[in-house]
């Protein structure tokens, strides 16, 4: 393969890490934004606090991810979000409620806190459903018949769990006491809507999508596959065992957290490799959408340069912010 | 009704929304680094005060920005499809320096400049503090080199319908870009300026915040006083430039039909797009041929030579006077108000209540100004989006429904309204008592801190 053959992989890569990171990231946090109603008046502040410094930072992974889909693959922006106008709109409401309901609440009159609180829940309800229909929809390829909305849904409904069990192991990490008790057991409460949700995608990917049934289910490759559900599902096994112990409130706070990323990065794993080398499933390859070298190149050396940069003072920020979250207070 | 307008209401709607915040923190970020730099050299808590107060309105006004900017980065997508796959080769990579040298310094030490005190030493504080006021102005800059490249297209070459690049200097230092980049960053300031001098007026009305708010006030004043005449010769230079590159735009401004020489200027009139008329004219025989070419028999290009190819007349028209009626009155209020200032020492029980009530109400003055700016520039181009090359009409979605965008654009139009009246009420109350959004014992700790890390940096 030729440098610019390989620059639309490279792209392609570069796009699956951005949105990777962004459902970590923004996922936990989203997550936090789920718990909300659970939690009393000064708890409230306390998960507010535990996000208030990184949101931003997070979100600006989807601008990136969705900013290399727009910039090297224009032609399958196009198709996707033409394809997903609604689903876009109802996230990206959400989205907004959420993130000025977060700065709106700690300045506005305590009477109004209430519903800035309730608006922030219910903004990060819509965008991570909305984002779970997305995924739905686009794992399926956009097909139509009865089974595909139903799919759909069930993902809309299994991707708000998994943030929700994201979340509470964030805050498992950055809070203690009473509130870290509690986290735990809204942990061990979306243990289970993950689990049958994971199970259930997994089955029905590949009877909906006979790409997807052909790349799993061949000789020899199942056995070196079969690597990465196992992995996914010793991961999720292990955190559900860590969150009975009680050195999970002490030493090893961070264990849940990191073990839900390894589930996460290894479904992710799972579906680039259902997915490859298409960008939309069936009908666009990567290279059929990619844009022209010359632009591509361009675009390179700024990530080149950037990409370290920006992953030198995110390592600073969360080290700044490194701990067991406090009040946050504008200097 | 047809997509294609609704797509552009709704682009039209979700930018209006979008760069109303941006204009507010791109000046903001400066700004409060010279009030922090102010409180660490006199230890003046009122300085303190200032900073603590407008880094509330920064972080509210950033969160807008960056969540109606998630919604722009979409926009490209599904309301111009074409527009990417034609000039994605320009577009795409301006747009993606932004993400990665713009949006990433400003998202990540956001967090830092807002929270990080008592975490970070002085130093780096700072340091995070021009990381992100840098990284506004930085994507400013790429953001307008791609709308002065769309208005003043240079540097590529048209192969098969597809741009390509040619020259990257030429493209991002097209030939508005700088006018452009200049009158924007300006017009930041200036809406930055009269938001701290209004809200500061209205502190002073409330009987608030009787340190600081004359010390915001006195800032934004002489800003706005010092911008507001450079803005005014650029804008004129911006006028030229536009003359030269795209002449429809100019006699729509103008409301010019005909082409003439020695055109009048029109101070008011009503331009009929149908009837390809003005009526109720009131005009300066020859000032438009003299403002725009510096002589009064200058020829000054009509409409009616540009068939099917210029802007409508009456947008352009109304709205440029809006902007450079409002240049104008920002120019008189801000010379008179601070000389009115200067003369009583900036005492507050001594400033005029009038002055203050002036003040007041051109808070949100620069917001009316760039808004009106954008609609000269934006509707100005059409019927291209890329002017003189590429039509709209050839680059907007034709598989969307026209009832989802309509029930979309219905949604993001019912939100910004809601969310405008939350953040201007938000302000007005933050204003009305400052004392709820600074705890003054905060306060006293964080100068307490300060004092600290100061005494350990002149120490080491
Ligand atoms: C002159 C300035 C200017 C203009 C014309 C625009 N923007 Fe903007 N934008 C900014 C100046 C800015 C900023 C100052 O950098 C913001 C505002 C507040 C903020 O947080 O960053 C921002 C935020 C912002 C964000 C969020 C960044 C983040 O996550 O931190 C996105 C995705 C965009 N913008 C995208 C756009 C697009 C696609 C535009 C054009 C169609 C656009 N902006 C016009
Ligand atoms: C920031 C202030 C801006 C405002 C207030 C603004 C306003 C507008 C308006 C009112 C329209 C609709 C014009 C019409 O259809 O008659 C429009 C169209 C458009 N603008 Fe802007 N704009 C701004 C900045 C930008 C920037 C920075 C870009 C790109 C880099 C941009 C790209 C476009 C595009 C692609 C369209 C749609 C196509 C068209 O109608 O020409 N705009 N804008
Ligand atoms: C009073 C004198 C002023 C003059 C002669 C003037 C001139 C102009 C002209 C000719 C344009 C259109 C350029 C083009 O589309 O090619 C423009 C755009 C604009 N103006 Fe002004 N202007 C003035 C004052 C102001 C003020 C006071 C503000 C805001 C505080 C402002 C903000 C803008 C903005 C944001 C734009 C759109 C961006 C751009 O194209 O630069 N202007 N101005």
């Amino acid at each position: 393969m030729t440098f610019d053959q390989s620059l639309p992989l490279i792209f392609m890569a570069l796009m699956g890490i951005s949105m990777l990171v962004y459902v970590i990231s923004d996922g936990y946090d989203l997550g936090v934004g789920l718990l909300m109603p659970r939690a009393n008046a000064t708890e409230k502040d306390v998960l507010i606090a535990s996000i208030g410094p990184f949101w931003d930072a997070n979100e600006t992974w989807l601008v990136l991810g969705i900013g290399i889909l727009l910039i090297a693959f224009p032609k399958a922006h196009g198709l996707v979000l033409t394809q997903l106008y609604l689903p876009v709109t109802l996230m990206l409401i959400g989205l907004m409620l959420r993130g000025v309901a977060f700065d709106f609440r700690v300045k506005a009159k305590d009477v109004h806190k209430a519903t800035w609180d309730r608006l922030f829940f219910a903004g990060s309800l819509l965008a991570s459903m909305s984002q779970g229909w997305m995924l739905g929809r686009y794992i399926s390829g956009f097909g139509s018949g009865w089974n595909y909305p139903v799919f759909a849904a069930a993902i809309a409904l299994a991707l708000p769990a998994a943030y929700v069990l994201l979340g509470a192991a964030w805050l498992i990490m950055k809070t203690e006491g009473e509130l870290q008790r509690k986290a735990i057991r809204w942990a061990k409460l979306a243990w289970w809507p993950v689990v049958v949700g994971m199970v259930l995608i997994s089955l029905s990917t590949p009877w909906i999508s006979a790409t997807v049934r052909q790349r799993w289910f061949e000789l020899p490759a199942i056995i070196a596959l079969s690597a990465i559900p196992l992995t996914t599902a010793i991961a999720l096994v292990a955190a559900r065992l860590v969150l009975d112990r009680p050195i999970v409130r002490k030493e090893l706070c961070w264990l849940p957290f990191v073990l839900l990323i390894a589930v996460f990065v290894f479904g992710f794993l799972g579906l680039a490799y259902s997915i490859y080398p298409f960008v939309v499933i069936d009908q666009l390859t990567i290279w059929q959408a990619a844009s022209s070298p010359a632009a591509l190149k361009v675009i390179l050396i700024g990530v080149c340069i950037s990409v370290p940069a920006i992953a030198a003072y995110t390592v600073f920020s969360y080290r700044v912010f490194w701990g067991k979250a406090t009040e946050l207070r504008y200097g | 009704m047809d997509p294609l307008i609704l797509a552009r209401a709704q682009f039209a709607a979700n930018i209006t929304f979008h760069i109303l915040f941006p204009t507010i923190t791109i000046a903001l970020g400066w700004l409060l680094m010279f009030f922090r730099w102010r409180w660490l050299r006199t230890h003046d808590g009122a300085w303190l005060a200032a900073y603590r107060f407008w880094t509330k309105v920064f972080a509210l006004s950033f969160a807008l920005g960056v969540v109606s900017g998630i919604t722009m980065s979409f926009q490209f997508g599904t309301n111009w499809p074409g527009f990417m796959e034609k000039a994605g080769n320009v577009a795409g990579p301006l747009l993606g320096y932004e993400v990665l040298t713009a949006f990433f310094l400003e998202a990540g030490f956001l967090g830092v400049m807002l929270f990080g005190h008592g975490r970070v030493s002085e130093r780096i504080h700072m340091m995070a503090s021009f990381f992100v006021a840098f990284g506004t102005t930085v994507s400013a800059f790429w953001i307008l080199a791609l709308n002065s490249w769309m208005q003043t297209p240079a540097g590529h070459e048209v192969i098969d319908g597809v741009f390509h690049v040619k020259s990257w200097a030429e493209v991002l230092f097209n030939p508005s870009f700088p006018y452009r980049f200049t009158h924007m960053l300006l017009a930041s300031g200036l809406t930055c300026a009269f938001l701290m001098a209004g809200l500061s007026a209205w502190q002073l009305l409330r009987g608030q915040a009787e340190r600081s708010a004359p010390k915001v006030m006195r800032v934004g004043l002489t800003v706005a006083a010092l911008l507001i005449p450079v803005q005014i010769f650029v804008g004129d230079l911006h006028g030229l430039n536009t003359l030269k590159h795209q002449p429809q735009k100019i006699a729509a401004m103008e409301g010019v039909w005909e082409t003439e020489r020695g055109a009048p200027l029109l101070l008011f009139a009503v331009p009929d797009d149908k009837a390809r008329t003005n009526h109720f004219e009131i005009a300066i025989p020859k000032m438009a041929s003299l403002v725009l070419t510096h002589d009064a028999d200058g020829e000054i290009k009509g409409l009616n030579d540009f068939p099917d190819a210029h802007p409508p007349a009456a947008p352009l028209f109304f709205a440029f006077r809006v902007m450079v009626g409002m240049g104008v009155l920002m120019l008189l209020v801000s010379w008179v108000g601070w000389w009115m200032g200067r003369r009583v020492g900036w005492a507050p029980q001594r400033l005029s209540r009038g002055l203050l009530w002036v003040l007041a109400g051109m808070s949100f003055s620069g917001w009316v100004a760039t808004v009106a700016g954008w609609y000269v520039t934006e509707i100005g181009r059409q019927p291209f989006i890329v002017y003189g090359l590429l039509r709209t009409a050839d680059v907007a979605a034709t598989t969307v429904p026209s009832s989802m965008i309509a029930l979309s654009l219905a949604m993001y139009v019912t939100l910004y309204l809601a969310l405008i009246v939350a953040y201007v009420s938000v302000l007005k109350y933050m204003a009305e008592k400052p004392e709820d959004v600074i705890e003054p014992d905060a306060l006293e700790r964080a100068e307490g801190r300060a004092a600290a890390a100061l005494a350990k940096g002149s120490a080491t």
